[in-house]
């Protein structure tokens, strides 16, 4: 179903949904926290630079955890740091998404084995959203992490009760 | 109670208002402390008194993995502890356990690994002076320096096909001959970039407001900075003319002529923020000289003849060290003769660098420890290893 | 003027007879008693022939047989020469001299050696775990080092 429903003859009148207009708005100008934690930050970084530009996705850094919307958890997740991950997290304001980027974070990487002081995915302190997958992932597999969350963001329903994908 | 500012002034000159010491946290997530870095500021005012780091926010067990692993499995994470410089991080560690088995290797090897080296160390200071300038205010430096990044990360990646880490210097050799037409993107990389330098330069380095930040800020002297340890464009910064490269030679370093770049205190004190930045920039010129001078004589070869079939280095133990772009890498690798080194640690630059900070900050304003974080130049993964 | 391990070895000896340093051949390094290697350091950071003012690397070692060592990795700015010094103490007492006023880079590199290996270095002035959290519990490096199930709520192994 697209945005506008039915467009009259007078272009200044459409007909749309509530949720159509806001989940657009929305997911047209996620800002991001820069949470970056090791070598993915890097590439995040080069995914905000000019070559692959995050901004054209409306897509802003913001430094503080309550001026953002998403939280790109970029590299290793270790125990120190596990508890400041899920304090950020609490003080972002709803509706808030994790994106969960580089497979450390996913599932701990490649200290899964031997890694005493390393949280073996971040998704075992906080709801993450999407994974991108990779060591570390190229900027464009961060962008198209970034679409699917939009889609995220799309279905995304305040009155129904299956909010878009489980 | 003073009722004028002259007679509060001078309450404060003679010492009969009471103030209080401020502890203020710049947190493990923190826009300009490059990574995961906690500082605890003491503050009396605005001025800071003293600086407590904590670390260990990214420690991730290298050490324990490299005990775990084998001898060539160890190297994908030497490329992830200084993230940014992964080329000469493998190259220190493929340089001890090829002195440890006593492996020399052909020509060809060692022109391709000075050339990516130099390569990455170009890239590794395209990021300081980037971030750097991002930290101070200066956001269009960024921009320019990873676009110029992106030519020299395309370069690797049609190598060895990957963009950021690449466990491209194996015990012995390579992991993948270089593309045909590398030599030809190379040179074309350097044609372009030298005028980028003199972009950075008009835009930020004689600019005066990033003069007025940095210079005279977080003065090193030199005495200091041997007696802490540090090394790299710290302590070249700081006058001291030291290079390994040139002073203890590894590889073919040897063959190459270029100058050693050193702090001179032109905007403000020998040994300030700007000196050391400075040292990165003018350092970026003499590696596209060296790459330069390395294409010229470019042998042919093999690069898979020196590469042996089993890794297991005879008992003992070898210290070696490298020029990473942050300083002097070390690798202490013990061998007990099986194919799992028995211990192997990694003296991480930055680690070292970074205990300097407590003395060059005192006396300085919150903003001036921003702009001195930036100009050490860290980066976690090494800190923390 | 550059020397090399044995000539060292024998200067030192020279200047600390009673000490017992001894000298080993396959690596080279000059082992240092643990209660000396405060004057032996003091002696060649200051001496003019040797003139080590530069600490390249302190590293905690587990060597698996009961003891553990320290290994010290000193390069002299001015002459160009180099020294490996060692320290080996038992692993039940693994107390030794700091070297922090020394060179000041031993300062993060015992706390290091200390938070992953577990030696203690009597005289260092702020002798905490500088990687792992402060309330971690063991000395990760050890070779016979186990990893907790729990850390705070948070489960450790895969």
């Amino acid at each position: 179903m697209g945005l506008l429903d039915k467009q009259f003859d007078d272009g200044n009148i459409v007909l749309t949904s509530v949720e159509g207009v806001l989940n657009w708005a929305r997911l047209c100008s996620l800002w991001q926290m820069s949470f970056g934690l090791a070598c993915c930050a890097i590439e995040m970084m080069a995914a905000s630079a000019s070559h692959n530009d995050i901004m054209r996705f409306g897509v802003l850094p913001r430094p503080s955890p309550r001026q953002c919307d998403v939280m790109i958890v970029a590299g290793t997740v270790t125990l120190k740091m596990a508890t400041r991950v899920k304090r950020l997290y609490e003080q972002m304001a709803e509706p808030r998404y994790v994106v969960s980027m580089g497979s450390c974070s996913n599932c701990g990487g490649p200290y899964w084995e031997h890694g005493y002081h390393v949280l073996k995915g971040v998704d075992r302190v906080v709801p993450v959203d999407v994974y991108v997958p990779g060591c570390p992932p190229r900027p464009e597999a961060l962008l198209e992490g970034w679409m699917r969350l939009q889609e995220k963001v799309r279905d995304f329903s305040l009155v129904k009760k299956n909010n878009g994908t489980a | 109670m003073s009722e004028t500012l002259e007679a509060l002034q001078e309450d404060i000159a003679a010492g009969r208002l009471q103030t209080d010491e401020l502890v203020l946290n710049m947190g493990p997530q923190h826009p300009s402390t490059h990574g995961v870095l906690r500082l605890e500021l003491v503050l009396d005012g605005e001025a800071v008194v003293k600086v407590i780091p904590h670390l260990g926010y990214l420690h991730r067990c290298f050490e324990k993995h490299a005990e775990a692993m084998t001898y060539p499995q160890v190297i994908p994470y030497t490329d992830r502890m200084d993230y940014l410089a992964a080329m000469n991080n493998n190259h220190g560690y493929a340089l001890a356990v090829e002195r440890l088995m006593g492996i020399e290797v052909p020509e060809r090897v060692e022109y391709i690994r000075i050339i990516m080296a130099e390569l990455q160390r170009i890239a590794s200071h395209l990021v300081a002076i980037g971030t750097f300038g991002m930290d101070i205010g200066a956001f269009t430096p960024f921009l320019y320096c990873f676009r110029d990044r992106e030519y020299i990360l395309d370069i690797f990646e049609r190598t060895c096909g990957a963009r950021l880490l690449y466990n491209y210097m194996w015990v012995g050799g390579l992991s993948h001959d270089v593309h045909d037409g590398f030599e030809k993107d190379v040179a074309e990389f350097i044609r372009k970039f030298r005028p980028t330098i003199k972009e950075v330069n008009d835009l930020l380095n004689y600019n005066k407001i990033f003069i007025e930040r940095t210079a005279n800020v977080g003065v090193l002297p030199p005495d200091v900075a041997i007696s802490y340890g540090c090394s790299g464009p710290m302590l070249r910064g700081s006058g001291v003319d030291f290079d390994l490269r040139r002073d203890d030679p590894y590889s073919i370093y040897d063959r190459f002529d270029w100058e050693v770049c050193v702090g001179k205190g032109d905007a403000g004190t020998v040994g300030d923020c700007w000196d050391r930045h400075m040292v990165r920039v003018w350092e970026m010129e003499q590696s596209c000289n060296i790459i330069e001078q390395a294409l010229e004589s470019f042998p042919e070869g093999d690069i898979t003849e020196a590469i042996p079939k089993r890794i297991r280095p005879p008992k003992g133990e070898i210290y070696t060290r490298v020029e990473n772009p942050r300083g002097e890498l070390g690798y202490y690798v013990i061998s007990d003769g099986s194919q799992n080194p028995f211990r192997v640690k990694a003296r991480g630059p930055s680690f070292v660098n970074l205990s300097v900070i407590d003395e060059i900050s005192r006396g300085h304003l919150i903003a001036d420890i921003v702009a001195i974080l930036g100009s050490v130049d860290i980066v976690l993964g090494e800190v923390d290893r | 003027m550059i020397m090399e391990h044995k000539e060292i070895f024998d200067h030192l000896t020279a200047l600390f007879p009673e000490t017992g340093l001894e000298f080993d051949e396959d690596v080279p390094c000059i082992v240092v008693p643990p209660a000396a290697i405060r004057d032996v350091s003091l002696q060649v950071r200051d001496d003019e022939m040797l003139q080590f003012d530069f600490l390249m690397c302190l590293s905690g070692v587990d060597n698996a047989d009961g003891t553990l060592g320290v290994v010290y990795h000193l390069h002299s700015v001015p002459l160009g020469h180099k020294l490996t010094l060692k320290v080996i103490v038992p692993a039940d007492n693994p107390h030794l001299q700091s070297v922090e006023r020394v060179w000041r880079t031993a300062d993060w590199h015992e706390r290091e050696a200390y938070d992953l290996v577990g030696m203690v270095f009597d005289g260092h002035r702020d002798l905490r775990r500088i990687l792992n959290p402060y309330d971690w519990e063991g000395h990760p490096l050890r070779k016979d080092y186990e990893v907790p199930e729990f850390y705070n709520g948070m489960k450790v192994p895969y």
